[in-house]
């Protein structure tokens, strides 16, 4: 049986469009087929205008005609989490506070995908403001995990991942700031990359931890990853943390750079509290890479076991001070019963927030509060310089590091939604490479015994991306795993 | 910390959130279970280690003192909750 037009990678639609086997409004008309058949299942998408979205795609296919194209995405839908702007579309963060937002500017990742033809698809659900591991957070319902609807798709960008996973788009944005894009991209089987802080404009994307937070893609092959990187990655004015570098063509990279590599096996990250079968599935990976010539050594992250208190407090620092612009003045949800100014603020955040965003404002508040500052958020700057340190030490040693993704498959949801601290250390695996500015990337690696996706993470050099993807994609090449798709017609739809 | 320690009123104060009683009590214990977590930290030897604000080596961005066009009035409007006369209309600030 032919793989379904929607579970097709970018490369292939983009072939079929090049060799007018399908047209970008047939291709449109499938995505949004395919959403509407399956989307009240997954509940992926916060938000999407059909009728804007053909418009596009019409607009694609007149250039095409005219020899026109713009190049490998024209006339590929892509959807965007819903904390990134498109211009006249809703921008949520999938918080009551926003719930009536419009995007009055695109993202610079928007404008840069407009600009090469990609048609702007739906806006999709993620954890309040980015909070949350598991997309249980969102004001607007939770997102349901494709491979098994009762489990949760990660997060907090679960409605990319479960978007891509599910056919509902070929390709998605989302944002990582602890493991936002890997673990999701894991647990719903599909690749995902944190690129390094810097690499992509932050403008136009809702701020969560402005010195964790890169937006990346979710896609089917590495392959994909790279088209969409030359895309979106490059120098803007407009974000001053923004990196001045060259911009290799990653896609062209992947076969270029064939290794061997010398990897990485950070003793730390294979302890306690990983699933045997995580961590069978990572071991058979690192064997792969041993039989193709790649030296493999053992090396010490020490500072590691750190990392998830590092975060909850420069996180939750820097998310009190950005949510602070929420007070119910110029956006966002005002009270309707605020007497004075300052019940605007009070009664507006009550009201507009959820209970994780408000327990991350406190928590925030608390590190950086008079008395506490130098205690908490100082020291954590401080152990985020050795949690840095730890890594540019080891590539001395070697070019890329291996580790599970994350600890576990998918897990049910409302499992740890009442425990605050276990849904926080589902992104222990993930939370160094935002603390140390790296790029990351979760591929696929097997399956475990209940058909659960299982991920392997790739963590590379600063700026480092072209390598990282030749690394992956060599791997993929020889393993399947991005050929089983979900069966979400056979499920019956969870709560 | 243990969360008897906190002063949950204080904090909803300096973050301008009304919390519910019910709300203050939770919250006041989950942080007590993360700052334990986090206490952790005290061990680590930070003498002489400079703290690392973001991972990006880019400092002191300044741009051409070049005016450009940014949102119209109307644009800039579009999401207020309330409006008049090309302004935000807010409860009565100054008696």
């Amino acid at each position: 049986m032919s793989t379904p037009i929607y579970f097709k990678s970018v490369a292939e639609l983009s072939n079929d469009l090049s060799s007018k086997k399908i047209s970008s409004v047939e291709l449109t008309k499938a995505f949004i087929a395919r959403t509407k058949a399956v989307d009240s299942k997954v509940k992926a998408f916060n938000s999407y205008d059909e009728a804007d979205a053909l418009a596009q795609a019409k607009l694609s296919d007149e250039r095409r005609s005219q020899g026109k194209s713009l190049g490998v995405l024209d006339g590929i839908p892509i959807g965007f989490k819903d904390v990134i702007s498109v211009k006249g579309q809703p921008l949520t963060a999938s918080s009551n506070m926003l719930k009536n937002f419009v995007s009055p500017y695109d993202a610079t990742v928007t404008q840069k995908l407009k600009s090469v033809g990609a048609i702007s698809w739906g806006r999709l659900n993620l954890d309040e403001f980015a909070m949350g591991s598991s997309t249980e957070n969102s004001a607007f319902g939770q997102t349901h995990n494709p491979w098994d609807l009762e489990r949760v798709p990660g997060g907090s960008s679960g409605g990319s991942a479960a978007a891509l996973a599910a056919g509902e788009a070929p390709a998605t944005l989302g944002s990582d700031t602890g493991g936002s894009i890997r673990q999701p991209a894991a647990l719903c089987g599909v690749v995902g990359i944190k690129p390094t802080y810097g690499l992509i404009s932050r403008y136009g994307l809702i701020a969560f931890a402005s010195s964790l937070d890169q937006i990346g893609p979710f896609t089917r092959t590495v392959e994909d990853s790279a088209i969409i990187l030359n895309a979106i990655a490059g120098h803007d004015p407009l974000d001053s943390t923004s990196f001045k570098t060259e911009i290799p063509d990653y896609r062209a990279e992947l076969s270029k750079r064939k290794g061997p590599w010398k990897l990485g096996i950070p003793k730390e990250y294979f302890g306690e509290g990983l699933d045997p079968e995580v961590a069978k599935a990572v071991e058979n990976a690192i064997n792969f890479y041993k039989s193709k010539g790649c030296e493999i050594k053992e090396i010490s992250l020490p500072h590691t076991k750190y990392a998830v208190g590092v975060y909850y407090i420069i996180a939750t620092a820097e998310c009190s001070s950005n949510l602070a612009r929420y007070d119910g003045v110029r956006y966002g949800h005002r009270s309707k019963d605020a007497k004075d100014i300052l019940e605007v603020y009070y009664k507006s955040r009550a009201e507009g927030f959820g209970p994780e965003v408000k327990r991350r404002i406190i928590l925030g508040t608390y590190v950086l509060s008079s008395g506490y500052q130098d205690a908490y958020y100082v020291r954590a700057q401080k152990v985020r310089t050795l949690i840095r340190r730890d890594f540019l030490e080891a590539y001395k040693e070697v070019d890329a590091v291996i580790t599970p993704t994350t600890p576990t498959p998918a897990f049910k949801a409302g499992e740890k939604a009442s425990n605050p601290l276990a849904m926080y250390l589902c992104d222990v695996y993930t939370i160094g490479v935002n603390l140390a500015g790296l790029p990351g990337l979760s591929l696929p690696c097997g399956y475990s015994k209940s058909g659960l996706p299982i991920g392997l993470q790739l963590i590379g050099k600063p700026y480092g991306e072209a390598e990282l993807l030749a690394l992956a994609h060599a791997y993929e090449k020889e393993h399947a795993w991005g050929t089983r798709f979900p069966d979400i017609e056979g499920q019956k739809g969870a709560l | 910390m243990s969360a008897a320690q906190i002063d949950i009123n204080h904090i909803a104060k300096l973050a301008r959130i009304n919390l519910t009683e019910q709300e203050k009590e939770r919250f006041a214990s989950q942080l007590g279970d993360v700052l334990n977590h986090i206490a952790e930290l005290k061990e680590v030897d930070v003498s002489g280690i400079e703290p690392t604000a973001h991972a990006s080596p880019v400092y002191n961005v300044w741009s051409e003192d070049i005016a450009k066009p940014g949102l119209s009035v109307t644009e800039a409007l579009q999401n207020a909750p309330a409006q008049r006369d090309n302004m935000i209309v807010v409860p009565k600030v100054v008696e």
